[in-house]
């Protein structure tokens, strides 16, 4: 197990280049604590695999440094890193028996015989193999086959890093969820160093201490699965995270007013000093705006009800300022009538972002 | 009451099939099932003698001897070309310009017309001539092939696997280029030793297509009749008579239908019966479910 540093890491598919359009991973700078459980969330093709492969020597990055335990690895082959991943489609040897395929990582490294078999058995009971063990691999399900990655994947103690490439895409639901906590078992049993790339955020979420969030080849932000849905740092991150995503709408700002539409609200921090030509906007998650009625004077912005998705537990409430749509997230609707309303902001969960960068201003 | 009616008008629809399968396949092969029955003096008088010619094969040494060629070349082609194009195969560049200059270069023997391949080699190994006899006549090598038979047989197996590598070539390859990416990376992180990659990824993987490749390159070994025709005519003596030379030695030099005919079937069934033997060896390989542990 050990702590995983990159260093200026950027890399371009195409070699070398001055375009700084050309690198699929703009310059980043990260280190992953030893025994940390780590997402990396993002959309298809911002550079999550390739920041993967880079740490596990599949790929070598066009610029930059990778260590492990401060030791540069950069020129490595994977085979000597001491690194296991897993992939997005299983991967098993056709011809191979599941016991066979779980002790090959082991096998290939020199183990005995008496070392291997306890090490796969108590594998394969932690994943729900062991009646399938003596089979052939070819004949089991998908779901069966992706757990035979995963064993390979885990076989091995002693490994710096465990990396996981959207590996549960093609499980059913059901078997995702008792995977995926198995998953945590394993970590804070052994204390594996883990990163876990996918595009889903629940899974995200749910997996990791901290989350790494990618956007076009960049980390935008990196933190607690609570700090990604409080304070979000882009924009990006805020429409990513949360379901609906939160609400970003362009406004004016002066002091601790803010202007949608030539509708004021009241924040609870003052932001001075911004440039004048910058784009402003306001962030806040459906989860923090509430509709009151019509007739409540004064207070809020004049809304338009357009649609309610009732979706169980809560109502998402689409509500329209003129152009302008935001989502409100609503347990009841009791005491709304016609399809107007007044839209309230919980001012101590409104972000204000500049240049789609969140800036934090005085407490007033 | 109502009697549902069968609709039989379907049976019309499959009548263009049949015919032409009739004509190409049913017709030709029972003509041939009539002359292996009877016995002819010529002016188209026919007479009724059982199963007499299948007799006289089975016990004759003529036949004995064409088998045992036959079998003793597709044996031979099999085991220099499958592995040598599954060798080629993997040394093949996966990408750049090096893929299409392969491609073509091994596709471009495929494109020569057997006796044109024959009439090469003829010509190539001759020793007064040809570039390859001469060249090893001058070396001191005694290489005749017109008198000896191992030349014989040596010129004709390498002109087979110059001929035919590029089949078992380009099988292999197309099989080798379908392995999804994600195994060799997989192979790395376990930490497989290329003999592995080979063994537990590659060929498993190729085995289809390999499959493919041995059931074509037996087959089409099995009735070589063009080149060892025009290289050899089947010399010197009977060493490079092959079954199908043999055949039409006797049906068309010897004329004697009914003989030829009988051969013919006996040729058509062991080849089937070989096929299929393969197929069911090669296809049960990956399926049996083994027992042992580590």
């Amino acid at each position: 197990m050990a702590k995983v540093t990159l260093k200026e890491i950027a890399h371009s598919y195409s070699g070398f280049s001055e375009n700084p359009d050309d690198y699929a991973l703009k310059k980043l700078d990260l280190t992953w604590r030893d025994g940390g459980a780590y997402a990396l969330l993002g959309p298809s093709g911002c550079g999550k695999t390739t920041l993967l492969n880079i740490i596990s020597g599949l790929l070598t990055p066009t610029k930059g440094q990778v260590l492990f335990n401060d030791q540069d690895v950069t020129r490595l082959p994977t085979e000597q890193r001491n690194i296991a991943q897993i992939f997005q489609f299983p991967v098993i040897y056709d011809t191979m028996t599941v016991f066979q395929n779980l002790a090959f990582p082991l096998k290939n490294r020199g183990r005995t015989k008496e070392e291997i078999e306890p090490r796969v058995i108590e594998l394969a009971k932690m994943l729900g193999l062991e009646k399938d063990l003596y089979t052939k691999a070819q004949h089991l399900t998908a779901d069966a086959k992706q757990k035979i990655s995963l064993g390979r994947g885990l076989i091995r103690q002693s490994v710096n890093a465990i990396l996981f490439d959207e590996p549960l895409t093609v499980i059913d639901p059901q078997l995702k969820w008792e995977l995926r906590s198995q998953l945590k078992f394993l970590h804070k049993k052994f204390g594996f160093t883990m990163i876990y790339v996918t595009h889903d955020q629940t899974e995200a979420l749910t997996f990791a201490d901290e989350v790494i969030v990618m956007y076009e080849g960049e980390i935008v932000q990196v933190g607690t699965p609570e700090a990604l849905f409080e304070r979000p740092e882009h924009t990006f991150v805020g429409y990513f995270i949360g379901s609906p995503g939160m609400n970003i709408v362009p406004c004016r700002l002066q002091g601790h007013r803010a202007t949608i539409d030539g509708h004021e609200i009241v924040l609870s921090q003052s932001y001075e000093n911004i440039p004048v030509d910058a784009r402003i906007e306001i962030g806040v998650r459906p989860e923090y705006l509430r509709l009151a009625p019509p007739n409540s004077e004064g207070e809020g912005l004049p809304v338009q009800i357009i649609k309610v998705d009732d979706i169980g537990r809560y109502k998402i409430v689409r509500v329209g300022l003129n152009e302008r749509i935001f989502n409100v997230v609503m347990t009841e609707l009791s005491g709304m009538t016609g399809d107007t309303a007044r839209l309230l902001f919980d001012i101590d969960h409104t972000n204000i972002y500049v240049n789609a960068q969140l800036i934090t201003g005085e407490k007033r | 009451m109502i009697v549902k009616q069968t609709n039989q008008k379907a049976w019309f629809m499959v009548l263009p099939v049949f015919l032409v399968v009739a004509f190409s396949a049913i017709i030709p092969l029972m003509t041939v099932v009539n002359y292996s029955v009877q016995d002819t003096f010529g002016n188209n008088q026919f007479f009724w003698v059982g199963m007499d010619w299948f007799k006289d094969l089975i016990h004759s040494e003529r036949f004995h001897s064409a088998f045992l060629r036959q079998l003793m070349f597709s044996g031979i082609i099999l085991l220099i070309e499958i592995p040598l194009g599954i060798v080629i195969a993997l040394a093949m560049p996966k990408k750049g310009w090096g893929v299409p200059v392969c491609l073509i270069s091994m596709a471009l023997p495929l494109l020569i017309p057997w006796n044109v391949v024959g009439t090469i080699w003829q010509i190539f190994g001759r020793v007064d001539i040809g570039l390859l006899g001469h060249t090893l006549a001058s070396l001191g090598i005694n290489y005749n092939y017109t008198q000896d038979p191992i030349a014989a047989w040596i010129t004709i197996i390498i002109m087979d696997v110059w001929h035919w590598t590029s089949l078992v070539v380009l099988l292999a390859y197309a099989g080798l280029c379908s392995i999804p990416d994600a195994y060799y990376q997989a192979a790395k992180i376990d930490g497989a030793s290329r003999l592995s990659v080979f063994r537990y990824i590659q060929l498993p993987k190729m085995q289809r297509v390999l499959l493919i490749a041995i059931l074509l390159r037996f087959m089409d070994s099995f009735m070589i009749y063009t080149e060892p025709f025009v290289i050899t005519g089947g010399g010197p003596g009977n060493s490079t008579t092959f079954m199908s030379i043999d055949l039409v030695k006797m049906a068309i030099g010897q004329f004697d239908l009914g003989p030829a005919a009988a051969m013919s079937l006996v040729y058509f069934l062991v080849i089937l019966l070989l096929c299929w033997v393969f197929y069911t060896v090669m296809s049960n390989i990956g399926e049996e479910s083994s027992n042992g542990g580590a």
